[in-house]
This record gives C-alpha cells, sequence and structure tokens, in this order.
C-alpha cells in the first residue's frame, strides 16, 4: 500500500507516547509495515508533544513531510489546530479530543482561547473530516488518549488495522488495574 | 505484557518493534558488553532505560551513572584497560565535557575494547545548541560509525563493538535524536551469554600507557596506523550502499538519517538519482567516493550540519585529478536544523530545481503560537522563582544553569538571563560581578549539575573572593531527563550508596553563608534572599522542594496519591498573580476574565495559595492532609 502518515500532537504528561506506541503496534499486528518517532527531551514540561507514524510498503524516514499527514490524532484542542494547519493534507481526517490546556499565551490574556467552531470552519474549508471526542464521565483524563484510540478503532481510521488488533497491542503495552480500566473505556467507547 | 527486559535478554531469536536506544541495549548484550557508564542526557537516556529493565541475577553488565561525561568516560576507559569490552554513551554536548580525557583514548591500546555512543542532537530539540561531534572524530583519530535507523543501530554497534574489541581500540557510534527514538521492527539474533573470566588482566608493562614526551608522539603513530587501516574496513563495509539508478549525470552522496529523507523526497522527483549511502563517516570510504564521482557529472554532498565530509570529498576529487561537479552547502541555511524530509527537499530544489515538481503545501489560516515547555503544576522552581523575583531590583543580574529551572527563563518569571553550559553559573556570575557595586549577581544551579560540573565554580568563588548569591535549586532528581538518581540522596541505579549532603559539602569548602529552606516557604526564602544581598562574598541559598513530577508519579504508582484540588472562590478580584506572576499552568481564564482551575492539571499541592493577595485561593478536595511538606 501506499504510505499512510500518522501525526500525532498533544501536550507533554497528555499520553502521546502511550497512543503512539499502540498504535504502532497495531499496525504491525496487522500485517502492516511501520515506523514511527517520538519527540522527547524537555517534553513532559507541558510543552507541544509529537509523534509520527508511517505505514506501508515504501517508507523510509520515520518523519512525515509538512502537508503529508492521512490523519492528524491530537489530544488537546488548540493542539488538534496547529497539527492540523502543519501536517493534514485535504481531504484527510483529524480526530481530536476536546480537552482543553490553555497555551500560557492564553492564561496571559494575550490571545484567545481556541474555540471548536474556528477548528470546524477550518477543516471545512479544507474538506478535512473532523471527529471530536469527549466524554464528560470519564474519571481519569489520563484515559482521554484510550478514548481516541477506541473512535479510531470504531471509525476504521488506519485502513486495514482492526479492533482486535489494538485490543492486543494494549495487552501488549499494559497490565494490572490499568490495563483493565483502559480495556473497560475501549470497548465502552466502541460500543457507543 | 511484554517486559522491555525480557525482549532485550530473550536468548532466542526475536523481532520487534523497538526504539533505536532500546536496540542499543540489545546490541551491546550480543556484543559481550561487560560495563557500561553514563551521563544523563537526551537522547540518549533511555538506552539506561533499557539496561534497567533487565532483570539483575540475568544482566551480565555492570552499569553506572557518572557524576559527568568525563568521569564516565574514564570509567569506561578504565574497565576496557582491564580487558573489558566497555561502552560510555552521553548527549552530543557531553561530548565537550569528556573531551579531555576522550581526546586520548584513540592513543591507547585498550585491552578490552571501548565503544562510545554518542546522542547528537540536530535541530537543538533538547540541547542548548547543534553541535556535530563528527569533528571530535577527527580530532581524537578514532573511527566513526552513523547509523540511520533503529535496525542500523543494532547492527553497526555490533560490528563497531567487535572492531573494538578485536584492534583493542576506541569505535564511536554517532547516533541523531531521530535516529535514537525512531521505532521499527528488528531482527535480533539469538543471544548467547558465555562464561565470562571477569580476572583483572590490566597490563602496565607491555603497552606505552603513559603518553609522556616521546612516547606522546610514538602513542599518536600508532593511533594514525589505526585509523589508516580502519580505510580497508571502511572501503568494505556492508553499510555503505550504492543505489545505481544508471544516471550519469547526477549522484549524491548521503550518510546517516539525512539518507532516509533522501529516499523519500526522491519518491517526488522526476529523475531517478544515483545515491552512495556512506555508513562511516571518519574514515570516509575512499575508494567508494572515487569510484561515484567518477561515473558521475555532478555529485551533491548531502550533509547535516557541517561541511565535513564535503571538505574530504573535494580534497580526494582534487588528488585524483576528478573533474566532476561537486555541490556542498550552499548557503548558511544548509548549515542549520535537521535534514527532515522537508529540508532535503528544499535543499535538493534549491541544488536541482528541475529535480523536484514544486508542492503545494494548504497554507493556514489561523497561525498559532508555540507552546514552550513550562515547570509543571507544582514544581519547587516556580515557587523559589517566585519569591527570588520579589527580593531582587529590575537591575540586578540573574543567571540560569541547565536543567528544569532553566525553563524560568520564560515568562511570567523571567529569571536567569545568560545561559552557557552546565555548572557555568557560579563562574559566569563572579565574573558579572567584577567591578560590578551596583547590581545584585543571582545564580542559579541544579543538584545534579551542582555535582556534574558546578563545584569547581564554587571552589573557585571562595578561592578567588567572588561577591554573589548563589541558589542551588535541589529537587533530588536529574529530573529534566527522566528522574535519575545523583550523589545526595543515597542511592544509584544499582542500590544504596552513601549520600553526600549538600550542605555540609558546601561547609567543607569554607562557604561560611549557606541557608537552606523549602521554596514552598517562599516568604523565608525571600528574607534570605534580601539577608544575602547584604553579605560580602560567596552567599548560598539551598532552595529545596522534591520535584514533584516524580513524587506524584510515585505516590501514583504505590496508590498514595491524595488528590487534592485547589480552587478559585468568589473572593477573587481579579488580580491574576496566580497567573501572570505564579504561572501555574493549571489556571486557565475564561473568556470574561475569571480564573478557574483545570482540575487535570492541579496536583493539589496548595503551594499557589500563598500568592494570592486576596485570600481567594482554597483546597476545594482534600484528602488525607497536604502533599507540600514532604522533605526530600
Amino acid at each position: 500500500m501506499k504510505a499512510f502518515n500518522i501525526y500525532l500532537i498533544g501536550v507533554g504528561g497528555q499520553g502521546i507516547g502511550l497512543l503512539s506506541e499502540v498504535i504502532i503496534r497495531a499496525a504491525d499486528k496487522s500485517g502492516l509495515n511501520v515506523r514511527g518517532v517520538d519527540t522527547h527531551g524537555l517534553a513532559q514540561r507541558g510543552g507541544t508533544v509529537s509523534s509520527n507514524i508511517r505505514i506501508g510498503d515504501n517508507i523510509n524516514s520515520p518523519l512525515i513531510m509538512k502537508g503529508q499527514a492521512d490523519l492528524v490524532v491530537a489530544l488537546e484542542r488548540h493542539e488538534a489546530l496547529r497539527g492540523m494547519n502543519d501536517y493534514s493534507k485535504n481531504n484527510s481526517t483529524v480526530i481530536y479530543y476536546d480537552a482543553v490546556w490553555q497555551p500560557l499565551d492564553v492564561r496571559l490574556r494575550k490571545t484567545k482561547e481556541i474555540e471548536n467552531e474556528t477548528i470546524e470552519v477550518e477543516a471545512k474549508r479544507r474538506k478535512i473530516k473532523l471527529i471530536k471526542v469527549f466524554l464528560d464521565d470519564l474519571k481519569d483524563a489520563r484515559m482521554q488518549n484510550m478514548a481516541v484510540l477506541a473512535t479510531m478503532a470504531k471509525n476504521k481510521l488506519i485502513p486495514n488495522v482492526e479492533k482486535e488488533h489494538y485490543l492486543s497491542a494494549i495487552n501488549d503495552l499494559l497490565s494490572g488495574n490499568v490495563l483493565e480500566n483502559n480495556l473497560e473505556l475501549f470497548e465502552k467507547v466502541f460500543s457507543l | 505484557m511484554k517486559t522491555l527486559g525480557e525482549i532485550l535478554i530473550s536468548k532466542e531469536p526475536i523481532t520487534e518493534i523497538l526504539m533505536g536506544n532500546h536496540a542499543l541495549v540489545r546490541a551491546m548484550l550480543e556484543s559481550g558488553v561487560k560495563v557500561v557508564t553514563s551521563y544523563p542526557g537526551s537522547p540518549t537516556p533511555e538506552i539506561a532505560e533499557g539496561i534497567r529493565s533487565i532483570p539483575k541475577d540475568k544482566n551480565p553488565m555492570y552499569f553506572e551513572f557518572s557524576v559527568n561525561e568525563k568521569v564516565a568516560t574514564e570509567v569506561a576507559f578504565g574497565a576496557a584497560m582491564n580487558g573489558h569490552l566497555s561502552t560510555v554513551f552521553f548527549k552530543s554536548v557531553g561530548l565537550n565535557v569528556a573531551a579531555d580525557s576522550f581526546v586520548q583514548l584513540g592513543l591507547f591500546d585498550l585491552q578490552g575494547g571501548m565503544v562510545i555512543v554518542l546522542g547528537d542532537d540536530p535541530g537543538a530539540n533538547s540541547s542548548q545548541n547543534e553541535q556535530d561531534n563528527r569533528h571530535f572524530s577527527k580530532l581524537s583519530y578514532i573511527p566513526m560509525f552513523e547509523p540511520n535507523s533503529p535496525k542500523e543501530v543494532y547492527e553497526m554497534f555490533k560490528e563497531a563493538a567487535n572492531i573494538a574489541k578485536t584492534k583493542h581500540m576506541p569505535v564511536i557510534l554517532r547516533l541523531t535524536t531521530h535516529v535514537c527514538h525512531a521505532k521499527e521492527k528488528i531482527e535480533f539474533d539469538k543471544l548467547e551469554i558465555e562464561e565470562y573470566d571477569y580476572s583483572p588482566r590490566f597490563d602496565h608493562i607491555n603497552a606505552p600507557h603513559i603518553p609522556i614526551a616521546a612516547r606522546a608522539l610514538d602513542m599518536k603513530r600508532m593511533a594514525l596506523k589505526r585509523l589508516e587501516e580502519f580505510k580497508k574496513i571502511s572501503n568494505n563495509s556492508k553499510f555503505n550502499e550504492f543505489i545505481c539508478n544508471g544516471n550519469k549525470k547526477r549522484g549524491i552522496i548521503v550518510a546517516g538519517l539525512p539518507y532516509l529523507s533522501l529516499l523519500d523526497v526522491l519518491e517526488y522527483a522526476n529523475e531517478k538519482v544515483d545515491i552512495l549511502k556512506i555508513g562511516i563517516v571518519n574514515p570516509l570510504p575512499e575508494e567508494k567516493i572515487i569510484e561515484f564521482l567518477k561515473n558521475h557529472e555532478e555529485v551533491k554532498i548531502l550533509e547535516e550540519l557541517d561541511d565535513i565530509m564535503e571538505k574530504d570529498i573535494k580534497t580526494l576529487a582534487y588528488e585524483n585529478k576528478i573533474n566532476t561537479k561537486i555541490i556542498g552547502k550552499i548557503d548558511i541555511e544548509d548549515w542549520i536544523g535537521e535534514y527532515k524530509p522537508d529540508k532535503v527537499y528544499e535543499i535538493l530544489k534549491k541544488t536541482w530545481p528541475d529535480l523536484l515538481p514544486d508542492l503545494e503545501i494548504e497554507k493556514a489560516n489561523i497561525e498559532l503560537n508555540p507552546r514552550p515547555p513550562q515547570l509543571c503544576p507544582g514544581c519547587g522552581h516556580r515557587s523559589a522563582f517566585h519569591a527570588i523575583k520579589y527580593a531582587l531590583k529590575e537591575t540586578d543580574i540573574t543567571v540560569a544553569d541547565i536543567g528544569c529551572h532553566t525553563l524560568g527563563f520564560l515568562e511570567p518569571y523571567n529569571m536567569g538571563q545568560v545561559l552557557l553550559s552546565m555548572g557555568h553559573s557560579t563562574s559566569t556570575g563572579a565574573g558579572l560581578s567584577l567591578f560590578n557595586k551596583t547590581r545584585n549577581v543571582v545564580a542559579f544551579l541544579g543538584d545534579s549539575t551542582l555535582f556534574h560540573a558546578g563545584i569547581p565554580g564554587i571552589i573557585n568563588a571562595i578561592f578567588n573572593n567572588h561577591n554573589l548569591t548563589l541558589i542551588i535549586m535541589e529537587n533530588g532528581t536529574t529530573a529534566m531527563t527522566g528522574h535519575q538518581d545523583l550523589p545526595s540522596i543515597g542511592k544509584n541505579i544499582n542500590g544504596p550508596t552513601e549520600a553526600i549532603p549538600i550542605k555540609k559539602m558546601l561547609e567543607g569548602l569554607g562557604v561560611k553563608y549557606i541557608r537552606e529552606v523549602d521554596t514552598y516557604q517562599q516568604a523565608k526564602l525571600r528574607e534570605y534572599v534580601i539577608e544575602a544581598q547584604k553579605e560580602e562574598g560567596l552567599k548560598v541559598i539551598i532552595a529545596k522542594h522534591p520535584c514533584m513530577l516524580k513524587l506524584t508519579r510515585e505516590q501514583r504508582r504505590k496508590g498514595t496519591f491524595r488528590n487534592n484540588k485547589v480552587e478559585v472562590t468568589n473572593k477573587c478580584d481579579h488580580q491574576y498573580v496566580c497567573i501572570s506572576d505564579f504561572g501555574c499552568p493549571a489556571y486557565q481564564i475564561t473568556p470574561e476574565g475569571d480564573v478557574w482551575v483545570q482540575e487535570d492539571l492541579c496536583i493539589g499541592d496548595g503551594s499557589c495559595i500563598q500568592t494570592c493577595p486576596t485570600n481567594a485561593l482554597s483546597f476545594k478536595i482534600v484528602s488525607k492532609g497536604m502533599i507540600n511538606n514532604e522533605s526530600i
């Protein structure tokens, strides 16, 4: 298959690393060729964190070129717009969890918080399919990434990667209570 | 669940998706490395994470985080002199610290062999510069491999280790950030951990180990001879690849990660170009290069950071009377930044405008400002900066050092106005204090950095009567690189150890004015800073609070985390001190200008409560006490 590029973006501490690891493994389990890379370093201090995943037979660099992502996955509203601006192809898909971790400029009242409507208008202009995820009864904010993952699985956002591949990848990476809670949430969101 | 440790130590051949840093650990085990040393620094700390993941009773390797890169290099050197294959790894700028010892390594007959793993950081993703450590390979006459992917990290390390071991010499493996962190599926060979004789084999008689006077020159001769012989290895290396597309006109010479970027970019090209991909960047495979040059009319040297290959290749062409047009760097931009696919696209377009089409990339309608890293909620450094700022005059000078507290430079704190290198702050502060009668100088220094390179500056300030205030930001860990232990806490990666208490150490050095305070006690810290300004000489304030990111993670793991939250009550009269001065990221603002607490971020430490002039902040939920008074 032709390269399928996934760009993940969020704020340090939101769990982009785990989300990316699950997707890479799930893609592998579905029999696809996959490469990826995360940003590390200062990232855990509340800065922007991103991850690149490239799936397909004809891929070399783990890094995606700007404007070449087939799928942008974001865990925060501002970062969803950033990811879309920088990486989305026209006619591609953006999925994001509608959490807001205000950037410093917003908190200092230098700029305004990005509204969902703004993202919708921009997506419409560029013919990008937009999927917003939000659960008002999520017990632990650290599971927002799992809610996004389950929605991705449900909507089959990555060609050839099925529910069982995601579940198998989650089982590889988590254990104990954390595994149970995440699986429970995954099933719940998948069946919504 | 598949644990990393089980994967790395699996005796059977195993196929797994791993990042470059973890693949490297498997290569170490398969190569029979016995001693590994390091100082934490991005992009390499996951190598240590990999080593630590292996069950202790199954791990044949000794590992330590040394106090700095120079010491790490020396420990690995000693082990190699004693017959054990050793590896030292650290980040790019770490080599500057290690350089004094590192540049000598090539002169020695290293019985056991030694591999130096460098994590260079093109793009300065998490470094103060993007220095090109290929220069050091030349400076020290030590050969250098450069992998482009995790798979090559694994294969090249094994090759480098094998050469190091059989030729009793040092070899460098140069990684870059997105090779360290790239993930791909790799087929690992079987792992045979042989019975090993650990007995000391240091031999002081047969080899010259003391490079003084004429001996130093003999030893240099040997290093040069070994490097010359290495050309054969370089020319015949399986890591060189000639990608022939039958293009007589255009060829590209490339190494490392830019090679993969190039392959992706050429997918868009109107014409197939020949490629010579190089695996050993010093000494270069000259025969291969000469042949490649001879067979092409134009050759582009696609080289990230400096023009090291370019100069050598041009020399080679001159000496061999080759007329090929060699195109190296074109302008300053070619020297800057990582050669990601986007960058390689631009460079190739600039080199051969007809080669690539114009990419039509949609421009954004709305620009967002970057989101820089920040101090975490509850971070003791925030309380410290908040307290100290009010104790200083606008004109006073603050000197930053390397660590999380460097982020104090950002808004809203603006503390720390100059940064040079690890542990520089006391000495730079001392320099700023010379002839300076009007502006107080305050230097910051983290605890890990204090042990790494900060102590000589302190001794110097005492020795030479410098007049400044040093604030040691003690959080009990090397936080920025992922919470490695440090000498003051009484344990290291292998278990308990003697703690070196910072205050006692300073007293021993002869610091007269020392104050110690938890940074959450902001009033007291402020008072000490004001008091210190009235004293002459070196004044040290130890501003301590445990790293809350580490502490809360540990508490969550143990199930002892107290889920406190802070709230903004109706006493709030919109002075915004909590946001504009204290700047905890948990405080957010509504479009109407009301302040609220984002509970996903609030850890309920309460360090903010004291900062509100109208007492509008209070605990909303308090479960079993507060976490703000736990000491290191």
